[in-house]
């Protein structure tokens, strides 16, 4: 258990809400920069295991406010989709990432959406600068976070990726976003 | 004197000199006077699908399309009839409409407020005193010449005369009616919108792609490998599945043969009756349970519609040329009308295996790429495409067939377009 979830006094059923909003703030984007890393350097295990069995990772297309069970998406993996995606970047032939793209973002604008019990919601801007084969490329989102307290610290529930330009054509994004 | 600079560097290319039966000149993917010649000589003139009929379901719909590198608004008028208008202000040259999709009966122009009807009939201007005594003849919206719709696919033609759509489709026509034949209701409903995966590499080296059986096995050995899918076989030496050149371009890649060696309807979609229950019902319903169960067993065709169209089973895609080195490939899941159950497990796989994500087609977007910059290596400036020519024979009904991983439907594709790029004016 994290210094973090044994700080509150019912493990089970954790109250963000209790926290000092700067305590909490820091946290969050401790978490954020944690994913971050993990996603710049492909720790595909590492990155993998933040994830709840409930997660929904989503990158909407044709706008930020589409319905992904009625509409597509360019990418709506629900756990066990995001698996499969994991597992296949780890054959070593996943050609799109043979080489792997060289990758560094910056997480900016991190706000507290919403607190509730043991979940918050978060916003944060974000900009990745991706070096491949093809060339650069540089990617810019507005991404939203759902994240839960457990007792192994903050985990990733949800993580909608809204990129500024969804609705024109985009390049292969075949890296963790 | 039109393309006077085309017409120049057209009678620099011998394309005789360039394409032979079995191997063609690396040329043909990289040279930009070659993709400005193929503008004039395919996109600006053949058939060409530009989107379907579903897309614009009520009076007064239009979604912005394209014909190759060109916008064009694929409207339904206020009196229902499909049209296809040019994205242009005759006024000045403006872009008349900035949107992808909406519902309006008029578009008027943001540069000096010239209005037009969805029909593509000029309205009216601002400050009409400024035109005192000038007729409005001639100055309503371009439009494509020849428009034709089969059963929901709407074409267009740049060339006021030419084949009729039902001669260009030829037997690919048939591929067209047996995705229809999947659909309770014989119609589909695309509603799901289009991803635009941006593709660094010529049009050509995904027209090829798409019924190259040769490539699954390896490109795509990493997703077979992960999931429990089954169709790596259907990629490798013992598979009964053809490959087919239907002529005109069009080529297909026909999977029904070991479908139907397995007998069980909807393996094609990796499922089983049990998990569709409302499917069945209603396909049951629709076409008999004999008839039925053969449409279930056959499944959903593999057909590349020379140039822009590929049906891949269970999506759409169209591919645009932007430049000679820049292609996007639109894609969106099939969707059958009044069929929201099966409908529902296209959209997931759909999104799973295409796109700029997807587990599939991110991994042939990647070859394309590559492809592309292979291909403007001098040395060897010629590429080989005589896989399976001593094995090629005809079918039942005349057309070209081979092994599933023999090259076939590209050199089907090569024959076509050299013929279009030798034809008279």
């Amino acid at each position: 258990m994290t210094a973090l979830a044994h700080s509150f006094a019912d493990a089970s059923a954790p109250d963000l809400a209790k926290l000092e909003p700067a305590t909490l703030h820091h946290q969050v984007a401790q978490f954020l920069y944690l994913e971050a890393r993990l996603a710049d350097t492909h720790d595909y295990d590492g990155w993998e295991a933040l994830w709840t069995d409930d997660a929904i990772y989503w990158v909407p297309a044709n706008g930020d406010d589409t319905d992904p069970e009625k509409e597509m998406s360019v990418l709506y993996d629900n756990r066990s989709r995001i698996g499969v995606r994991i597992r296949q970047l780890k054959t070593g032939r996943r050609h799109t990432q043979t080489p792997r793209s060289e990758l560094a973002r910056v997480i900016s604008n991190i706000e507290i959406a919403e607190v509730r019990g043991p979940e918050v919601d978060v916003r944060a801007n974000v900009l990745i600068y991706e070096d491949n084969l093809r060339g650069d490329t540089l990617w810019a989102a507005r991404n939203t976070y759902r994240l839960r307290m457990t007792d192994d610290g903050f985990r990733l529930v949800r993580k909608k990726i809204c990129l500024v330009n969804n609705n024109k054509p985009i390049y292969t994004l075949s890296f963790l976003v | 004197m039109p393309h006077a600079a085309v017409s120049e560097a057209a009678q620099a290319h011998d394309y005789r000199a360039l394409i032979e039966p079995a191997r063609i000149n690396s040329r043909l993917y990289y040279d930009p006077a070659i993709f400005q010649e193929e503008l004039e000589k395919i996109w600006y003139k053949t058939w060409v699908y530009v989107g379907h009929t579903s897309e614009i379901p009520n009076k007064n719909d239009y979604v912005t399309k394209s014909i190759g590198p060109m916008p064009v608004l694929m409207v339904r008028d206020r009196e229902g009839e499909v049209r296809l208008l040019l994205n242009k202000c005759p006024h000045r040259g403006n872009q008349l409409c900035a949107y992808q999709k909406g519902n309006r009966t008029s578009f008027t122009c943001p540069y000096h407020s010239w209005t037009f009807s969805n029909t593509g009939d000029l309205m009216g201007y601002a400050l009409p005193e400024g035109y005192e005594g000038q007729s409005k003849a001639g100055l309503n919206l371009g439009k494509v010449p020849r428009i034709a719709i089969y059963r929901g696919f709407v074409f267009g033609s740049m060339a006021a005369e030419g084949i009729s759509l039902e001669e260009h489709l030829g037997g690919a026509k048939a591929a067209l009616d047996q995705l229809l034949d999947n659909s309770p209701t014989g119609e589909l409903e695309l509603t799901a919108g289009f991803l635009q995966h941006r593709t660094k590499a010529n049009w050509k080296f995904m027209l090829e792609n798409e019924t190259d059986g040769y490539h699954p096995g390896f490109v795509h050995g990493s997703v077979f490998q992960v999931t429990s899918s089954g169709i790596g076989s259907l990629y490798g030496a013992d598979s009964t599945a053809l490959t087919r050149d239907y002529g005109n371009g069009h080529t297909e890649f026909d999977l029904r043969p070991e479908w139907r060696k397995h007998d069980k309807p909807l393996q094609w979609f990796g499922t089983t009756p049990e998990r569709l229950p409302e499917y069945v019902k209603s396909m049951n319903a629709a076409y008999g349970e004999e008839r039925a169960r053969e449409i279930m067993i056959d499944g959903s065709p593999h057909v590349m519609i020379f140039p822009n169209l590929f049906i891949a089973e269970i999506q759409i895609f169209v591919l645009q040329p932007v430049a000679v080195d820049e292609t996007i490939q639109h894609v969106t899941a099939v969707q059958f009308k009044g069929a929201p159950d099966i409908n529902r497990r296209l959209r997931q796989q759909t999104m799973g295996s295409v796109g700029p994500a997807g587990l599939l087609l991110a991994d042939d977007t990647e070859m394309y790429e590559r492809n592309h910059r292979g291909a403007q290596i001098l040395d060897p400036e010629w590429l080989v495409l005589s896989r399976g020519l001593h094995r090629e024979r005809l079918d039942e009904n005349g057309y070209r067939i081979a092994h599933s991983t023999d090259e076939t439907p590209q050199r089907g594709i090569w024959r076509h377009y050299l013929n279009l790029m030798t034809e008279a004016r």
